[in-house]
């Protein structure tokens, strides 16, 4: 194992380039030392160790749940099937009474509407700012970035009245998509991401085009569509995972059961079916977004740590 | 990727046609074009961010009754709200919060992302492990962990403490304990993005100023605490005050986990305003308490506005 270990270093050696990529803390040199090597192995069996029961364990321990019975569960939580019995048809009870599928779907359409308003606005909002520049896109630009630094929680009541009655039209949104897709386009922070990206793509891209007698939808279409497509995909992936956290705005403008997402839906559920389904119905509703995240990891890490830069 | 367009090869004279050709082609379309693009952005901004947020102000100074036309009130809303008796522990509650949260959930993800930065190998798995309680939906770890919680010797938690002999443990049941079990949840959900967030942080940090410590002598210890943390001096001071702000508005996991009990040790400043406008339907009442909420917490951005404008121009 030492022997591969050190030809390694020494080849990282021969290649400073390489060696300044993997540069931190703990130099090469340290590396070569015993004591460094031992406790770094042994550290990292600990975090592994750490992060697999804290990480995995409740995901893990949730699908043995949902297949087991309910006296299981309670006599003795960790040892699984000790009546011998594997209850698969907890899953399509809570599939079909708990009417699971039916609140996924809910919970699909409204995160996926969300997100498409949320990319057409703050797209559209960003193309505004950064490429158009008409003269009045610096109180725009502001005016948005101004309610980053508005707490969410202000608006919150009016935000309701809002979409109980909109103002001039008149119109309700309670107990449509709209109530949820609407307010969630309204993110300054995407807003934000966008246009950093949008302002590092070279103007003269942009000259070009007009030269060219591109117009403004055309030089939008053509060229910052395509090249934003990546961070689009972040935006959206964001957008997508917020909408299918979010709990309390939709359990207010969704009171009819029949529209509610699989978060509004669970604890009224959770308080009238026993355990086993219970379980089952949890399992099902954390299926899909750790499969999305099992797919597009690099792109949610990506997004995450994009969260962290721009807020920097 | 933009890097690596093409850029357009510039032609003889596009060097003095191009600010021209700019200058015509905004002449030409006075901001129309741009306003119909922003119209979308407009109306929703408009309707769901900004008339909010001016609305509140207005309503916390009334008295609204659904069905009626509502009166102007002055200052009684938040005389109201400040001299309920409720008031003092939502406040202690919501702060004894934001204490644990930022106890339990501010170094662990900092000690892990320098810790996951170290590795040479297998990077991704630490990274991906975890991220992966961040991805599990908010209502779903709650309902999971309060069967988990379960305070009988056959809970799952008191199970695994009863193998080392400690409890049954009373969690979400016992006054003192809920809410610090409450602070455990969220730990547990939320550390994965800071771990992200640092690491990428850790990762533009300079090799030169690593080398340059250690030709100065430096240990790996006093190198952690002399380079690496000082670099990152302002994503931690903003992923401080992010939490800050962030946990001063929790609402869904005492609200699910315990509805605010024991005896109110739990109820935050989020579930009062709650009650407000949705139990008693007192509008003004609510928006009042949000608006003396938001004034607070719009300190805290200020100040948070201030210092990444300086760290981001240092």
């Amino acid at each position: 194992m030492s022997a591969p270990a050190r030809a390694r270093s020494a080849k990282r050696a021969d290649r400073p380039e390489r060696d300044a990529v993997g540069r931190s803390n703990i130099s090469d040199t340290d590396r070569r030392r015993p004591v460094v090597r031992v406790s770094l192995l042994l550290g990292q069996v600990v975090v592994l160790l750490g992060l697999v029961v804290a990480g995995l364990g409740p995901l893990v321990w949730l699908a043995l749940a949902a297949v087991s019975p309910t006296q299981d569960l309670i006599r003795e939580p960790f040892a699984f099937f000790s009546s011998g019995v594997v209850q698969w048809e907890n899953i399509g009870i809570a599939w079909e009474r708990g009417r699971i599928g039916h609140y996924l779907w809910n919970t699909a359409v409204l995160a996926l509407g969300a997100t498409v308003a949320t990319l057409v606005v703050s797209t559209s909002a960003a193309f505004v700012i950064t490429v158009l520049r008409p003269r009045w896109g610096r109180l725009f630009s502001a005016a948005i970035l101004a309610t980053l630094f508005v707490p969410g929680i202000v608006a919150l009541v009016p935000l309701y009245l809002t979409v109980r009655e909109l103002p001039v039209v008149g119109i309700s949104l309670l107990n449509t998509p709209w109530a949820v897709w609407l307010p969630a386009a309204a993110t300054a922070f995407n807003v934000l991401i966008l246009a950093r990206f949008l302002e590092s793509i070279p103007a003269d891209l942009y000259d070009a085009a007009r030269i060219d007698g591109a117009g403004a939808l055309r030089i939008l279409w053509s060229i910052v569509l395509p090249l934003s497509r990546p961070i689009l995909g972040v935006v959206g992936l964001l957008a997508v995972v917020a909408s299918w956290k979010d709990y309390l705005w939709p359990l207010l403008v969704l009171p009819d059961p029949d529209l509610q997402p699989v978060s509004v839906a669970l604890p009224r559920l959770a308080a009238q079916t026993e355990l086993s389904v219970q379980m089952a119905a949890l399992f099902l509703s954390l299926i899909i977004p750790v499969a999305l995240f099992l797919v597009f990891q690099r792109q949610f890490l990506r997004g995450a740590s994009m969260a962290g830069g721009v807020k920097g | 990727m933009f890097q690596t367009i093409k850029r357009p090869q510039p032609g003889p004279s596009s060097a003095t046609r191009t600010p021209a050709a700019t200058r015509r082609w905004r002449r030409a379309r006075p901001g129309l074009v741009a306003l119909g693009i922003a119209l979308p952005a407009i109306l929703v901004y408009l309707y769901f961010s900004w008339g909010p947020i001016l609305s509140s102000l207005v309503m916390s100074v009334q008295d609204i009754t659904p069905g009626q036309t509502s009166t102007w009130v002055g200052m009684e809303n938040f005389s109201y709200v400040l001299s309920d008796p409720n008031l003092p522990q939502a406040t202690l509650n919501t702060l004894l919060y934001t204490g644990l949260a930022i106890l339990f959930g501010f170094p662990v993800p900092l000690a892990l992302a320098v810790f996951i930065s170290e590795l040479r190998g297998h990077r991704w798995y630490f990274s991906a492990l975890a991220y992966l309680p961040v991805m599990v939906p908010p209502v779903v770890a709650i309902l999971l962990w309060k069967f988990f919680y379960e305070p009988s010797e056959d809970g799952v938690f008191n199970a695994v403490l009863g193998v080392v002999g400690i409890g049954p443990v009373p969690w979400l049941t016992a006054p003192t304990l809920a809410m610090p079990s409450i602070v455990l949840e969220t730990t547990w959900a939320g550390a994965g993005t800071a771990v992200i967030i640092y690491i990428a942080a850790l990762s533009s940090i300079p090799a030169e100023l690593y080398e340059a410590a250690e030709l100065d002598g430096a240990g790996i210890w006093s190198r952690v605490w002399h380079v690496a943390l000082p670099q990152m001096r302002g994503i931690i001071g903003t992923m401080l005050l992010l939490q800050v702000i962030g946990t001063m508005q929790i609402f869904t996991e005492p609200f699910l986990f315990t509805g605010g009990g024991p005896l109110g040790a739990t109820r935050t400043l989020l579930m009062t305003i709650y009650d407000y406008a949705f139990v008693r339907v007192d509008y003004g009442a609510a928006t009042a308490l949000s608006v003396l909420l938001a004034a607070v917490l719009a300190v805290f951005a200020l100040v948070y506005a201030r210092l990444t404008r300086r760290w981001s121009a240092s």
